[in-house]
């Protein structure tokens, strides 16, 4: 796998993204992480969340601009939360003091901040907390004397700044007040502090800043000019603050801690050796590409204080907290059974996949999940920017397949069906009877001319009455399966097969029945005009003749390969329509999602995708309507009542063609030569040797059902049986009177538990395994 | 499938090989896939060999040792 396209892949996933309120948030406080605890119940935890952001709790609490507010997304479904208050309440339930302790430094510095305010006092905490020695001179006779000024006791209690500054000592930060720097070489000067230590921050205003003008030079507003991004100043080991003022030109403490926080990061990179601009990520407050689908939830009000003036108590507090929706994106996630299984989210599967994708040595603990997307695009119609985890798991599979990694369990079954449909005895491409050119080929599908072989020959017959210049037969298979399991060499050797097949009937327009077909043509055959049966039907008007009774509306289910084609889903909807079947939508028709078999999921990863399964078509009561017999089977294989498109106009009356049953792996390759054999003895007068008769086997029903979902076929057991019988290795269980044997076929150990009953066989039961397993001399 | 242990030794019972007509009993066997081969126990004929695997070995124990093999 590419590392360049996996970037950006995994870029194009948002829900890594910082929710509104963190990102307008300088410090990006965890405002979510915090609501969460606090709508719980768990103030301490809250709390805690609070204080691993801001290094002033108690103060930020009272005095922050929460420039978060503003961006709640709340705000369109009820009213934005009112976090300042709840940081209050916070802070007023959970505030046990700092419990922070400087981390061990093996080599600290010295560091000297020059100003006492937030943004100094902020860089000190910070520097302090790291392990440094960290002196602050404050020129007037007490810390914080802006707030002391600006702000009267009601909103910042003293008690909140003598609990923060508490804190500050407990970290070893002293404070010198009425100690006045100035420049020059003096006991209070510049030079004499950068001589007794390793950096110095001048935290400074406007008015004090002119101190340093002859050393320093000022920036526009009379500060000293540092540089926007690292503070640093002109002076080797001098850093400066100094933007205070928030986006509508106010002082903003919340800025005025977050300068102070950027020095410090600054200092500390400084006093490491490192560099001040590489991997910054403390760039301040910005917009939020978090995607939030707003609609999702419902309108709630703000909570409002019974008390104004003491905020909120702590039920108010956890009721209003319990209104963060929180903000996530998780919108393919929560669409998709095969996402929301493997328990996180795009952008985690994507380096899962790729770093699986490099393991040398050791387990591929991915594997699974890779093939058990069904590549239906879902994701990619629902996500913001279109990230397609089908693409991504296509990539890998092809990877797996060209490392010969690929676990040969996930794709053995299909890939030998595939083969079966390309078979001499299941394939058929031909002119009508009679002539020697066609306009157009028929080309119904593998699936359809396993699951309902009537409709083909119906379909076709039709198609010839209402087209001029002849409508050929093509009964193969398209390849997808070759394409879905990443076998690129393969693919293309069935690409090139059917591009000879439609070369030798004249270079025919293809009309499909199938929107795999329809899709596989479109991809991966531009030289083939390919079209829709449906769009073609809705074209050239339907057959004649009595059809089933459908009384009620049915609930149309769009096949995942239709996603993105909507001249066919349409065309289906008009034919309904023409029909006089009422239809309900489920959702749209590009937003559905695949029926499990897309991908080869079902075959890699079953239970996936009976979820998948069991999620559509618990969608709605009524009958479903597809229009790929393999959605149509899939869904009557769960218990789903489903008619295909093919029925409603080929069927004919009487029938109850959403009743008819899936015919499982065995009866669809039957029904596969069966056509071929039926259109070659009745259509073409061929005669043909009949088949050697088969074995005279009875599988019961639920037998049946079971092998299938070990996808053993009836073909399998009877193999293993003739040869059982032929060679006498077999065992018996003389309790039961039965025999069990077993008999390798390719890749597979099939085993058979059968009784011996009236000429014939009744199996009992089968499985199979992949080991080989042979007694040791 | 621990290597040695005896597997599927409850579902012996009764076994007969119908070509040898002997009963089947535990013994040493080979179990290989995909290039990786280990002894295991299991029931087998001590006649001609046929080796027994039972249906809750293949779908147990023996199913996850083939997954465990095709992830390395």
């Amino acid at each position: 796998m590419d590392a360049e396209q996996v970037k950006l892949w995994e870029g194009r996933c948002v829900e890594e993204q910082p929710p509104a309120c963190v990102a307008a948030c300088p410090l990006h406080l965890d405002v979510r992480a915090m609501m969460g605890k606090t709508a719980a119940g768990d103030f301490a935890g809250a709390f805690a969340v609070y204080a691993r952001f801001i290094p002033f709790p108690a103060i930020v609490a009272h005095v922050c601009d929460h420039p978060c507010e503003a961006s709640c997304r709340r705000a369109e479904a009820g009213g934005g939360l009112a976090i300042s208050a709840l940081e209050r309440a916070c802070v007023e339930e959970a505030h046990v003091g700092s419990r922070r302790q400087p981390q061990r430094n093996r080599r600290p510095k010295r560091v000297a901040v020059v100003g006492a305010g937030l943004a100094g006092l902020a860089a000190a905490h910070d520097l302090a907390l790291k392990g440094h020695a960290v002196t602050v001179f404050e020129a007037d006779a007490h810390p914080l004397e802006r707030l002391h000024r600006d702000f009267d006791a009601d909103r910042l209690p003293p008690s909140a700044i003598a609990a923060d500054l508490g804190g500050l000592a407990m970290l070893g930060v002293e404070i010198r007040c009425r100690s006045r720097i100035g420049a020059g070489d003096g006991p209070l000067g510049l030079d004499t502090l950068l001589e007794a230590h390793d950096a110095v921050l001048l935290a400074l205003g406007p008015g004090p800043a002119l101190a340093f003008s002859g050393s320093l030079p000022l920036d526009g507003d009379g500060r000293i000019a540092a540089d926007p991004a690292t503070s640093a100043t002109v002076l080797p080991k001098v850093f400066s603050t100094g933007r205070l003022l928030g986006s509508d030109g106010a002082y903003s403490p919340i800025r005025s801690v977050h300068d102070g926080r950027r020095a410090g990061e600054s200092i500390e990179r400084f006093l490491q050796g490192a560099s001040l601009t590489a991997a910054r990520s403390d760039e301040g407050a910005g917009p939020s590409s978090l995607h939030v689908n707003i609609a999702a939830h419902g309108s709630v009000p703000p909570v409002v204080a019974a008390d104004p003036s003491r905020g909120f108590d702590r039920t108010e507090a956890m009721a209003e907290a319990a209104r963060c929706f929180p903000c996530r994106c998780l919108e393919c996630v929560k669409a998709c059974d095969y996402l929301a299984h493997h328990g996180s989210y795009p952008k985690r599967y994507v380096r899962e996949i790729y770093n699986n994708d490099g393991i040398v040595m050791g387990n591929r603990k991915s594997n699974r999940m890779i093939d058990g997307c069904t590549l239906c695009g879902q994701c990619a119609e629902i996500c913001p920017t279109g990230l397609d985890m089908g693409e991504v798991c296509l990539d890998a599979r092809r990877s797996m397949v060209a490392r010969d990694k690929m676990p040969p369990s996930h794709h053995d079954f299909a890939l030998r069906a595939m083969a079966f449909a390309r078979s001499p005895a299941a394939t058929l491409a031909r002119h009508r009877p009679g002539r020697g050119t066609s306009a157009a080929v028929f080309f119904p599908g593998c699936q359809l001319t396993a699951s309902a072989p009537d409709q083909v020959v119906a379909a076709w017959d039709h198609l010839d009455a209402r087209l001029p210049g002849g409508v050929g037969l093509m009964l193969d298979c398209c390849g997808a399966p070759a394409e879905w399991a990443g076998r690129v060499v393969l693919h293309a050797e069935v690409r090139a097969s059917l591009a000879a097949s439609w070369e030798a009937l004249g270079r025919p327009r293809v009309i499909t029945a199938c929107s795999t077909c329809l899709q596989m043509f479109t991809r991966h055959h531009p030289e083939i005009a390919a079209e829709s049966l449906w769009t073609v039907l809705a074209a050239v008007g339907l057959p004649d003749g009595p059809r089933p009774a459908v009384p009620a509306p049915l609930a149309i289910h769009d096949p995942c390969t239709t996603r993105g084609v909507p001249a066919v889903q349409r065309a289906v909807r008009g034919l309904a329509a023409t029909l006089g079947v009422e239809v309900v939508e489920l959702g749209g028709a590009d937003l559905g999602p695949c029926c499990g078999f897309g991908g080869l999921a079902e075959f890699a990863d079953r239970p996936v995708a009976d979820r998948i399964v069991a999620r559509r078509i618990g969608e709605s009561a009524l009958d479903y309507l597809a229009y790929c017999a393999t959605c149509r089977d899939v869904f009557a294989r769960a218990g789903k009542r489903t008619l295909h498109l093919g029925d409603l106009i080929f069927a004919g009356a009487g029938a109850d063609p959403a009743g008819r049953p899936d015919p499982g792996p065995s009866a669809r390759r039957a029904a596969r030569l069966g056509l071929v054999r039926r259109l070659k003895r009745e259509r073409w007068g061929e005669t043909m040797d009949e088949p050697s008769p088969s074995l005279a086997l009875t599988v019961p029903d639920a037998v049946r059902l079971d092998m299938e979902r070990k996808l053993i076929l009836i073909e399998d057991v009877a193999q293993v049986i003739a040869r059982a019988e032929a060679t006498g290795a077999k065992l018996k269980t003389p309790e039961t009177g039965r025999f069990v044997a077993n008999h390798r076929i390719g890749e597979v150990t099939f085993w058979v538990d059968y009784a011996v009953a009236d000429g014939g066989f009744v199996v009992a039961r089968a499985w199979a395994h992949r080991m080989q397993v042979e007694a040791e001399p | 499938m621990t290597p040695t242990a005896p597997e599927g030794g409850a579902e012996t019972a009764g076994l007969i090989c119908a070509a040898c007509d002997r009963p089947l009993v535990v013994g040493r066997v080979r179990a290989s896939y995909l290039g990786q081969s280990f002894p295991v126990d299991l029931p087998r004929c001590p006649g001609c060999g046929f080796v027994y695997v039972s249906e809750d070995l293949a779908g147990g124990k023996m199913l996850a040792v083939e997954q465990a093999l095709e992830d390395k």
